[in-house]
């Protein structure tokens, strides 16, 4: 059985794009077929963020318009066998595809893939609403800011208005000393505001910046604190329970020694 | 107005900044009301105020607000401010005298 799924925000540069291919690469480690589906058309992005840019030759567009076929149009990528992108249209825009042809594509790649992910556009107008269209499950991704939540709220609003049943919250760019200290956000404080499940929480992390400028997903990273967090996120869709992870922040001596003896 | 200073306070942490913050900003986004919706329930209320008493339309504020003194948990309240120029006298049936 399939899953539909549409990775939104709201609000642009959250981090849908990296989670979208993080998600999408650690279930295809997990042995799932993947197709990654950019709908941002216009603004193609998941193709960098991939590392698949250079071996585009059709796009989304073309597939709906019919001048290729589907299998045509899917870039196989090139670390994980099971895991495929269909890139947006860069000279296109977002009025050229409509809700029913999106949902015809979606049911088209159920056929082929355990998962469909689709990375959606930023902002509530076109682009979204073809985005959630064929979805059947929705991941909002959010930043422990006052804006990013503010517009996840008006998301989470959107989808149940549409029927998008459920929708699960990554909040993105946890930094665990300014919790501490107060300064930022709790996972707690959005949960409480957003009454929303959570699906993972993924901590700042440079190995985020690395990896996509690398254009390779950080999830096979071992070394990599979100990457931990995105393997963990990808568990949980797959039915396991994993618990949150422990961002708090150990101070004192004793757990800087046990730390050390910990890893080495 | 207790929110109000609390908000601006030097002792509150910006975490708990932004989520009262947040909580206001959202308790208006969640009650989404718009002017033109605004604007009906003025008049209507305008109405069957007039009946009994002669309003200066020229002061009437009316607007969406939350409780006051409970920002851990805002409410939308309607806070109407309407000066009344004076009483109708009203006969039993409810004609004026």
């Amino acid at each position: 059985m399939s899953e539909v799924y549409v990775i939104t925000s709201g609000k642009g540069g959250v981090g849908k794009t990296t989670t979208s291919a993080n998600i999408g690469a650690g279930l295809a480690i997990e042995g799932k077929r993947v197709v990654l589906v950019d709908a941002d058309i216009g603004l193609r992005n998941l193709d960098v963020v991939m590392g698949l840019e250079n071996r585009i030759v059709y796009d989304l567009i073309n597939v709906i318009e019919g001048s290729c076929r589907l299998k045509q149009a899917l870039i196989k990528d090139k670390r994980y066998p099971t895991l495929y992108l269909l890139p947006a249209a860069q000279t296109k825009d977002k009025d050229a595809v409509t809700p029913e042809q999106m949902k015809k594509l979606c049911e088209q790649l159920r056929e082929d893939f355990d998962y469909v992910l689709l990375d959606c556009p930023a902002g509530i107008e076109q682009g979204f609403k073809n985005a959630i269209a064929g979805a059947d499950k929705a991941i909002v991704v959010t930043t422990p800011e006052v804006s990013a939540v503010r517009d996840a709220d008006r998301i989470i609003g959107l989808l149940e208005a549409a029927e998008v049943r459920d929708p699960m919250l990554i909040l993105n760019r946890i930094r665990p000393d300014m919790v501490k200290r107060g300064d930022m956000m709790a996972l707690e404080d959005v949960t409480e505001i957003l009454a929303i499940d959570v699906l993972g929480v993924i901590p700042d992390d440079e190995s985020i910046v690395i990896a996509t400028n690398k254009g390779e997903p950080c999830v096979a990273d071992n070394n990599s604190q979100a990457g931990r967090a995105f393997r963990d996120i990808v568990k949980r869709m797959m039915g396991e329970t994993v618990p949150l992870m422990d961002l708090t922040i150990e101070s004192g001596i004793f757990n800087k020694i046990k730390k050390f003896f910990v890893r080495h | 107005m207790e929110w109000f200073t609390n908000l601006f306070s030097k002792n509150k942490k910006p975490a708990s900044i932004a989520k009262d913050r947040l909580k206001i900003v959202l308790m208006h986004d969640r009650v989404n009301c718009d002017t033109d919706l605004l604007e009906m329930i003025k008049n209507d209320i305008l109405m069957v105020l007039s009946k009994y008493v002669d309003i200066d339309t020229n002061e009437l504020d009316i607007q969406m607000s939350q409780a006051p003194g409970d920002s851990n948990n805002p409410v939308p309240v309607l806070l109407a401010n309407i000066p009344i120029k004076k009483m109708r006298k009203l006969n039993k049936d409810g004609q004026e005298a």
